[in-house]
Formats: C-alpha cells, sequence, structure tokens
C-alpha cells in the first residue's frame, strides 16, 4: 500500500520526486464519489461490451460468464454504460447507505 | 438505439488497460475516456509527454500515478519540446547502442490549451523539425483545469468564464482555431480528428499514427460534462452529436489525401446538439443559423477534399 | 600535459562538450553564445560528434528539450544568455526539481531594458534560486576545464542535479586565448558515461513530474535543497580529481594576496583577473589589500567564504548587477547574509561595475578600494553605488 501523501518524510520521497508504482492510483477509492449505481439485468445483456468500452474509471471487468461487471471500487455513477446500452441492460439506481 | 456497427468491434481491443482507474478526473469524463483508449492503442512501449492540464492533475497527484507507462510532464506550453527531446534522445542513445534498439512510440498530450494556445510554438517547432511522434490533442474547448476560461478553441458562442454571457456579449466572440489545418500546413504525413464515442475509428487512427514515420497529429474532441454543462451520462452521446451534426467531423489526412473516415448523408441539426449542453443555452435562434451556416459550409469543404485524389 | 592551442573560447567550449561524447544538443541563437551552438553545429555535421543537434525554436524549447532528453537518459547540452535565459528560466526551476544533470553554458550578458548585448551578470542573477550548481569561470581555460567538471558533478549519483558554467559574453567568449586541451583518453576516464538513476523507458513504468499537494510539497523541496548542499563534498573531491589529472586545482573560494590583507575585493567571473592587477599595483604602494574569488556561487560556499573573509576589516564587493531597489547588489546582499552572524566580521561596501560591459579598469579598481575604505573609515556602514555613473 503506497503511504498517503502527509506520511512521507523527505528522505523517503524518491529522486526527483518520481512516482515508481505503476498505476497506484488503483488504491484509491473513487467509488466513494457516486451517488448513483449501475444495476445489471443479466437477461437483456448481448455481451456487446459497450459498457467497458466507454467507461472513463475501467470500471467494468469481463467475468468467466462473459458479462462485463462493474467494480464498484471505482464507479463514480456517471451513468454513461446505461445511457450507452444498446439493450437497456443497465440502469442506474440510488446509492444505498451501508 | 444501435447507432453505428463500427462501435461493435469492441470486444477486438486488448484488455490491457494502460491506464489505471482510480484518477481523480469528473465522473464522465470524456478526456479520461480518450487517454484510456489511446494508452490500448499504443500499448506498453511508448513514452508520454504530457501538458500540465486536467489529465496531467488527475491522473499524478504524488505520490500516485495513474499511468502504467512511462510518463513525464514539465510544464503547460512545452509539450512537443519535451516530446522532440524524448524522441531524440531515445534515437541517439540506441543509435550509440547504449539502450537496446526497439520500437518505442513517443507521444505528446496536451489539451487545447497547451496545444493552440501557449503550446503552439513548440507544436510548430516540433512539426517543423520533423520528429517521428504522435502529438494528440485532447480538446475539451476551454482550459477547464483552472475552472472553464476560454481557449482559442473554444467554440462560437459558448460560454466560459472569460467568455461569459453579459448584457453586451454573449459568450465566446470568435470561431474555433482550426488546428488540425494549422498541424496540416506543416506538411506532416498524418493528421486526423477523432472522438471517443467512436472508439474503434479513434483506436484506428492512434495506431496508424504510431506506425506513420514522422510526426503526426491527432485532435480528439474530449467532451466535458463540467465545463460544457452537460448531464455526465450523456459525454458519449455529445461526442456522437457533435460528429452526426457537423460541428466536429472525423476525418483523416494522411500525406495530403483527405478521408472522411466517418460520413453521413445528411447531417443533424445543430440544435440537437447545443439543446444538451448548457454552455449554448442563452444562443439565440439567429446565433444558431449563423453558426449551422458555417459548420456546413467548413462541412462541405472536407467533403470535396475528401472526394479528391481517388 | 596536453596541447596549449591558441583558440576562441567559445569554440573551446564547444570543443569540450564534444570531448564529453553529449547526446543531444539542442539551443537557440542569442549573442553572444552564438559562437558556441554555431561550432556544435559544425562538429555535429562533420561527423566528429555522434549527437542530435536541433537549432529549436526559442530558449524555453531548448531547455525544454534537454529536459526530455535527459529524462530517458542521454547526455544534454545547451546554452544561452541574457533574455534566451530569462525566457527559459521557468524550465530551469523544473530540471532542478525532476534532478536532471543538464549542463548549460551561460555567456552572460545583461538583461533588458534597455536591450543590450554586452556582459554583465544580471542574467544568472535573476535565477539564483533555480536550484542549478552555479559555477563561475575567470578564463578560457576553466570555461574550457569546468564543462567536463560540470558534467562530472551534476552526474554524480549522490547529485544528480544540472549545473550552469558561467562565462561573461565578449569578455570571454569572444577573445581568444591559450587553451591546454585534454587528451580525449583522460576525459574518457574522468568522466564515465551518464547512468541515470531513474530514466524513462517501457521497461520500466514510472511518472516524473507529478503535481505536488501542501500535504507533500515542502519534503519534496528539502530534499532538493539538501541534495544542492551536500553537493559540495562532492564539488570538492572532482576539483581534486580534476587537478590531479591536469595540474589545474580549483576551490570553491580562492584568494590572491588575501593572507595579511585589511581590504579585500570580491569579485565573480573574469573581472577578479582585472582585479588581481590593481591588487598588485596596491600591494607595490604598500596597501595590504587582496582580493575573493568565488568561483562556486550555488551552492554557496559558506564554510570557505568565511573562512576567506572574517579576519579582514573591509569588504569591497563588486556586483556586475542591480538589484533593482534592493538592498544592494546580489553578491552584496548573499556576502552580508554569509556574515551576519558573526560578531567580529569586514564591513561592507558594494560597488556595482561594468554593467552592460563597460570596461573596468586596474585603476577603476584602485578607485573603489580607496573611495571604500574612506568612506568606511568616515562611518558608512550601508555603502552602495553604481561605479563609474555620469551625474
Amino acid at each position: 500500500m503506497t503511504k498517503p501523501e502527509n506520511e512521507w518524510t523527505w528522505k523517503e520521497i524518491p529522486v526527483g520526486n518520481v512516482v515508481l508504482e505503476p498505476g497506484n492510483t488503483s488504491q484509491y477509492r473513487t467509488g466513494d464519489w457516486k451517488a448513483l449505481r449501475p444495476m445489471l439485468n443479466k437477461e437483456r445483456c448481448i455481451h456487446c461490451g459497450l459498457c467497458y468500452i466507454f467507461c472513463p474509471d475501467m470500471s467494468y471487468q469481463l467475468d468467466k460468464e462473459g458479462y462485463f461487471i462493474v467494480d464498484l471500487f471505482y464507479c463514480k455513477g456517471c451513468g454513461i454504460c446505461a445511457r450507452e446500452c444498446p439493450t437497456g441492460a443497465i440502469t442506474m439506481v440510488m446509492e444505498e447507505e451501508i | 438505439m444501435i447507432e453505428n456497427l463500427n462501435v461493435f468491434a469492441v470486444r477486438t481491443l486488448t484488455q490491457k488497460e494502460y491506464f489505471a482507474p482510480g484518477h481523480r478526473a469528473c465522473q464522465g469524463c470524456a478526456e479520461a475516456l480518450a487517454v484510456r483508449l489511446v494508452a490500448k492503442a499504443l500499448g506498453r512501449n511508448v513514452i508520454v509527454a504530457n501538458a500540465t492540464g486536467c489529465m496531467e492533475v488527475t491522473t499524478t497527484p504524488l505520490p500516485f500515478t495513474a499511468w502504467r507507462v512511462p510518463w513525464i510532464h514539465v510544464a503547460f506550453e512545452n509539450t512537443a519540446a519535451v516530446a522532440s527531446g524524448i524522441e531524440s534522445g531515445l534515437r541517439v542513445l540506441m543509435r550509440k547502442k547504449r539502450i537496446p534498439s526497439k520500437k518505442v512510440t513517443t507521444v505528446a498530450m496536451a489539451g487545447d490549451g497547451g496545444t493552440a494556445d501557449i503550446g503552439l510554438q513548440a507544436l510548430s517547432g516540433a512539426l517543423e523539425r520533423g520528429h517521428n511522434f504522435i502529438y494528440i490533442c485532447t480538446d475539451n474547448e476551454a482550459y477547464m483545469n483552472t475552472g472553464i476560461q476560454r481557449s482559442s478553441s473554444t467554440p462560437f458562442g459558448a460560454f466560459t468564464t472569460t467568455s461569459p454571457v453579459g448584457k453586451v456579449q454573449m459568450g465566446q466572440p470568435t470561431w474555433k482555431k482550426n488546428m488540425p489545418a494549422i498541424a496540416l500546413a506543416h506538411d506532416i504525413p498524418y493528421v486526423a480528428t477523432a472522438c471517443p464515442s467512436y472508439p474503434m475509428d479513434l483506436v484506428q487512427k492512434v495506431k496508424k499514427a504510431a506506425d506513420i514515420p514522422g510526426p503526426a497529429y491527432i485532435h480528439i474532441l474530449s467532451v466535458c460534462p463540467t465545463g460544457w454543462r452537460s448531464a455526465p451520462e450523456l459525454s458519449i452521446k455529445l461526442g456522437r452529436l457533435a460528429v452526426e451534426t457537423g460541428v466536429f467531423p472525423l476525418y483523416e489526412v494522411e500525406r495530403g489525401k483527405y478521408r472522411l473516415t466517418i460520413d453521413f448523408p445528411k447531417l443533424k441539426p445543430i440544435k440537437e446538439y447545443f439543446k444538451l449542453q448548457g454552455r449554448f443555452r442563452h444562443l439565440t435562434d439567429e446565433m444558431i443559423e449563423e453558426i449551422e451556416r458555417r459548420v456546413h459550409q467548413e462541412y462541405e469543404k472536407l467533403k470535396e477534399e475528401s472526394s479528391k485524389g481517388g | 600535459m596536453g596541447k596549449r592551442v591558441g583558440m576562441e573560447v567559445s569554440i573551446a567550449a564547444a570543443e569540450a562538450v564534444k570531448q564529453c561524447n553529449v547526446d543531444v544538443i539542442s539551443a537557440y541563437p542569442i549573442t553572444p553564445q552564438t559562437h558556441i551552438v554555431e561550432h556544435l553545429s559544425e562538429i555535429v555535421a562533420n561527423g566528429e560528434l555522434d549527437a542530435e543537434f536541433f537549432c529549436v525554436e526559442s530558449e524555453h524549447s531548448a531547455l525544454s528539450v534537454c529536459v526530455g532528453s535527459e529524462a530517458v537518459g542521454a547526455r544534454s547540452f545547451t546554452c544561452t544568455s541574457s533574455q534566451g535565459l530569462a525566457l527559459m528560466s521557468e524550465i530551469t526551476y523544473i530540471a532542478s526539481g525532476m534532478r536532471l544533470p543538464i549542463v548549460m553554458a551561460i555567456a552572460n550578458r545583461t538583461l533588458s531594458s534597455p536591450l543590450s548585448i554586452w556582459n554583465d551578470h544580471s542574467d544568472v542573477m535573476s535565477i539564483r534560486d533555480c536550484g542549478w550548481i552555479q559555477f563561475f569561470t575567470e578564463n578560457g581555460q576553466e570555461v574550457y576545464d569546468h564543462i567536463f567538471i560540470a558534467y562530472r558533478v551534476a552526474e554524480d549519483r549522490e547529485v544528480l542535479l544540472p549545473a550552469i558554467v558561467n562565462l561573461d559574453g565578449f569578455t570571454l567568449s569572444h577573445v581568444i586565448e591559450p587553451i591546454e586541451l585534454i587528451e580525449q583518453e583522460m576525459i574518457d576516464q574522468f568522466l564515465p558515461p551518464y547512468q541515470p538513476l531513474f530514466r524513462l523507458h517501457p521497461d520500466l513504468p514510472i511518472t516524473m513530474g507529478a503535481f505536488a499537494s501542501p500535504a507533500i510539497f515542502a519534503e519534496t523541496k528539502k530534499a532538493q535543497e539538501v541534495a544542492l548542499i551536500s553537493s559540495i563534498p562532492i564539488i570538492l573531491q572532482v576539483w581534486k580529481e580534476f587537478g590531479d589529472m591536469t595540474g589545474r586545482y580549483y576551490q570553491p573560494v580562492e584568494t590572491y594576496k588575501a593572507e595579511d590583507a585589511e581590504t579585500l575585493i570580491v569579485a565573480m567571473g573574469s573581472i577578479a583577473e582585472t582585479a588581481s592587477a590593481a591588487v598588485d599595483q596596491m600591494r607595490e604602494q604598500g596597501r595590504k589589500v587582496g582580493l575573493v574569488k568565488i568561483r562556486l556561487w550555488r551552492p554557496f560556499p559558506f564554510d570557505a567564504f568565511k573562512k576567506a573573509v572574517l579576519n579582514s576589516k573591509n569588504l569591497v564587493v563588486i556586483d556586475r548587477a542591480v538589484s533593482v531597489g534592493g538592498p544592494g547588489g546580489p553578491v552584496a546582499s548573499e556576502v552580508k547574509s554569509a556574515i551576519y552572524g558573526y560578531d567580529r566580521r569586514p564591513y561592507v561596501y558594494n560597488f556595482v561595475a561594468g554593467l552592460s560591459g563597460r570596461d573596468v579598469t586596474p585603476s577603476d579598481f584602485v578607485k573603489m578600494v580607496e573611495k571604500a575604505e574612506i568612506e568606511i573609515e568616515e562611518g558608512n556602514r550601508e555603502g552602495y553605488e553604481i561605479y563609474g555613473v555620469r551625474e
């Protein structure tokens, strides 16, 4: 786990302030941003992959059954997937308090 | 519904993501999507030089980075110069056998501000020198990162905080600067426009640019729900409408030969594009007519160029 | 002993760059740096040096290209003066923050306005805080030598900071001086190929130039400052090695007839040579005057400087730039800061001399020393003037 910015001492920062761990923003839960969350109706899904390709946050992953499943850890709830789905298989629902 | 069959070839793209989630771009940011698609098109053997702007700030908050490829940010206006240095540094190191020879694509990425305004000089110099690199301008049509101020790429009439709608002036007073034409004037082998709403078209163009030796310029329309005052879920639809109304035609110019890569028998009315964006809500019918006339005029010119040279 | 040749100092500098087997050269012409760039382009065009040479479209881009090429691990060089330096100044701060060991030669020339092509130090004084290692040279041999020294110091794994070699425009850049060339085999041993600590390459994807929030920025600056200050022992060691190799030993602060001096002239750059002639004259008259030359400007060599000056009575600090509206010239301000904390310290009298290349002769120095001594004697503690202005 990369330490948060306010815990680094000056000696620990790599020379030139380079970031040595590629893609470590993947530790950051942008999923907290959303007010709406996508819900998939598998019966309508035609596996086209549009939800996956249009997600600006790389939140869709192909599962073993061939469905694209959203990763709520990252999903910001923008609604692009629901809007672009050609069969209306995705609907946006309110995030519930857990 | 199914707008373009082209789009279904999505699953032929690589599943690898060279651009990681967890970046801080806004919900529905089509610029982040553009960057994601470019990264997919180019793969791992790239070095990216990025300008100060939305993408730089949202993807690299020290000590984090969303990039899974080598990436450097230096300043706002010098991306093309930094890319020139990267490209020539790689070339000389391979020639002197200090690093193994293999194909590494140098990519410069900047917004409309870092390209058409403050970055124009460096871009012109790099194109003139003929470096082997791809310059990608992700155009969200204003200085979005600093709070939606106008750039020379802001379309006529659009609201921005420095071209506001008031009693005396109504939005951007000048027409959008034609950056692809400026790039083309440098006599480079490849210039193209693209939009993430047409992902396969975008990926094809980026791959082509990587394969053509010499400078390539790709101008990507990046819908910005925050700055355009549109619903985040509409970012893809808006990009599509921009193309379908002729506002942002998708074309490429390969060694001087024009080709409209997505063409329509009839352009949709521009009102359909404007009505979904708050930045255009003040436009009068007169202004809309004027804009549509000019958009159609320029579209016709492109069609004419495309039909030449069979 | 190497071959001793009479050559224009700019040419010598270019030859040194060639001997360093530089990979990328990117520059924009500006008087009086032009001869360096022109000769470098000839060298590359003749195949004497295998390098990428670009005449870019502005100085800002010149340094930006070097940042890009240095980031992939290519040894890079640029040179400029005056307005060009001012234009690229944004990037100088960035290059040092990113710890990229670029070497830049600056043919010092005054900053506009008014436009003037002649020599003073106002250009480099405007980037005092940029974080680069900065050397001042006094003659052609030193210019030639310091290109090698600069690369060697800059690329040291413990340093990794960009370095500037200052040479006075026209006064040094355009004069023909005897230069003792160093054999290539010796240079190759002294300066091995550049091994970057971090570099951009797909085999190891790293991010350079991330932005820092208030929560982490101070730590990055502390790290950068420590790096610059800690470079002093390495600079000293490299100078020693260079001296062992060539017989020319350099010091961060050099003194001339200063041991028992009551009044010390403090100067930087080629004007110090003129000052030493004046010191000889004054010594002949029995006056206890000496000279202190600051060779290492950044990091400021506090220890060496204090050792050289604390025992004197008066310091006549010669500035080659005006800090308009400030507490005196830049060098004088820093000299005063350096000795502030000591109860026993010399008085400082500050002259700004030789602005925009106006000639300063040994007799000018004699006059300046005389005036300073008198003024200080009469109780003037804030002596500052631009020398020789016609009223």
